[in-house]
């Protein structure tokens, strides 16, 4: 079946089964392969995408469920300045070590400081809790998030 | 089998009345169930319909003094919506994690029918119906009548899950505890909703309800009708024992991966009589 939808801010039309996961055909019929397969089940967060602005995770996605909407991966991200922002922040924080659940936090924090330019602490944890990240034990990445809201205040409130 | 994208509610119904189709919304529990290695279609037993996209699917509404949740809408908005009553909203906002509750919705998650389903126990105390619909016409259902067992409910094949709608009751009290191994994607090893209505001093409403401790969410009203019409200064240590008793029975856990069977009664009981003395 041909499926329209906005990807990366590109109206895209693509045959595929309906019922293929979202992760599946952004990685093989588009080359999106920084949306990574962790789990394949949804806990891991490392195939993390934005549908409508929202974060979910691209294994659980049928492909029908995108007819329409926009999806933006961290390929799309890449070009903006929010991304900008927290790729440096995350670097200089140290929130990053082997890096493949990398892109996945990168969505779930760029999600967050959009709707909540100023998190507290809870806030940021409950915004990565759908992410696993095996190296880090998690304080470094929230340093990361903490910095970048800082860095950014004026790009998140816009 | 190919899936089908429906365009409009009619079609779907038309395409449920013709053939066996498995109702797909979100696809947080069937994307997992039915999937294969990577890069290879989830092989659904039948051909999946996708109904998360139809717009009479979706949404929150008053009618009269009835709030109608539509069974497609995500868990994220019920959980960000002024109506919806706490003890619901705080237990969708404990489930799973964000990127879930944005597409998995509540029909999916009444649907599933589990033992552990988080939203169950807090519709089972609101005392909700669930509203399905065929090209015959819509059949409501108490939510007790729906739920038939782990995996089980009382959907026939041409039907979908059309909304969940119930009386928005007042109440002074609340409680829910969702106990897991984690805060964010564990699975409940058991779960308490309860509300309490007391005024002067006098208990006018009391409902509880377990998840996880039985093959179908325990709500057994009998016991609740005890409760009822007492003053809360009866509510003393003899009288939390006869009620934690009364559901003993009622309270049948098993051990599986996630808790024990003694672990989940214990707590079960404990819950209770903390919901009591809170009175």
């Amino acid at each position: 079946m041909k499926v329209r939808f906005k990807l990366n801010g590109e109206e895209v039309e693509v045959e595929a089964n309906p019922a293929s996961r979202l992760l599946d055909v952004l990685r093989e019929k588009f080359g999106l392969i920084g949306v990574k397969e962790g789990c394949g089940e949804g806990e891991c967060g490392a195939c993390a995408v934005l549908l409508d602005g929202r974060v979910v995770h691209s294994c659980l996605v049928p492909f029908a469920n995108v007819m329409g909407k926009e999806i933006i991966t961290i390929e799309g991200l890449r070009k903006t300045e929010e991304y900008r922002i927290i790729e440096e922040s995350l670097l200089d924080a140290g929130s990053v070590q082997c890096g493949f659940c990398t892109p996945g936090f990168v969505i779930s924090i760029y999600a967050l400081l959009k709707n909540n330019p100023n998190p507290e602490d809870k806030e940021i944890r409950e915004a990565i809790s759908g992410n696993l990240c095996r190296c880090t034990g998690y304080q470094m990445i929230i340093d990361g998030v903490k910095l970048a809201a800082k860095r950014g205040e004026k790009l998140w409130k816009a | 089998m190919e899936g089908v994208i429906p365009k409009t509610l009619n079609e779907a119904l038309s395409l449920m009345a013709s053939k066996n189709y498995i109702p797909v919304a979100g696809g947080t529990d069937l994307m997992v169930r039915y999937k294969r290695w990577k890069n290879l279609t989830p092989s659904f037993p039948a051909a999946p319909l996708f109904i998360a996209n139809l717009p009479e699917l979706r949404g929150i509404y008053r009618e009269d003094d009835e709030l109608i949740i539509k069974a497609a809408t995500p868990l994220s908005d019920i959980e960000g919506h002024s109506d919806i009553p706490v003890v619901l909203k705080e237990a969708v906002r404990l489930m799973a994690s964000p990127g879930i509750r944005n597409i998995g919705t509540i029909g999916g998650n009444v649907g599933n029918a589990s033992p552990a389903g988080d939203t169950l126990p807090p519709l089972y105390v609101l005392d909700a119906n669930v509203v399905l619909l065929s090209e015959k016409g819509k059949r409501t259902l108490r939510i007790y009548e729906f739920i038939k067992g782990p995996g089980k409910n009382d959907r026939r094949e041409d039907e979908i899950i059309y909304e969940i709608r119930f009386k928005v009751p007042e109440y002074t009290h609340y409680f829910y505890r969702k106990v897991g191994t984690r805060k964010a994607n564990a699975l409940s090893k058991l779960s308490f909703a309860g509300i309490a209505k007391v005024e002067n001093g006098i208990i006018e409403d009391f409902r509880i309800s377990l998840g996880a401790v039985a093959p179908f969410p325990v709500r057994v009203i009998e016991i609740e009708r005890k409760v009822v019409g007492k003053k809360t200064e009866e509510i003393d240590g003899q009288f939390i024992d006869s009620i934690k008793k009364d559901y003993e029975p009622y309270i049948r856990p098993i051990d599986d991966q996630r808790s024990t069977a003694y672990y989940r009664k214990k707590t079960s009981l404990r819950l209770i009589e903390s919901f009591l003395r809170a009175l």
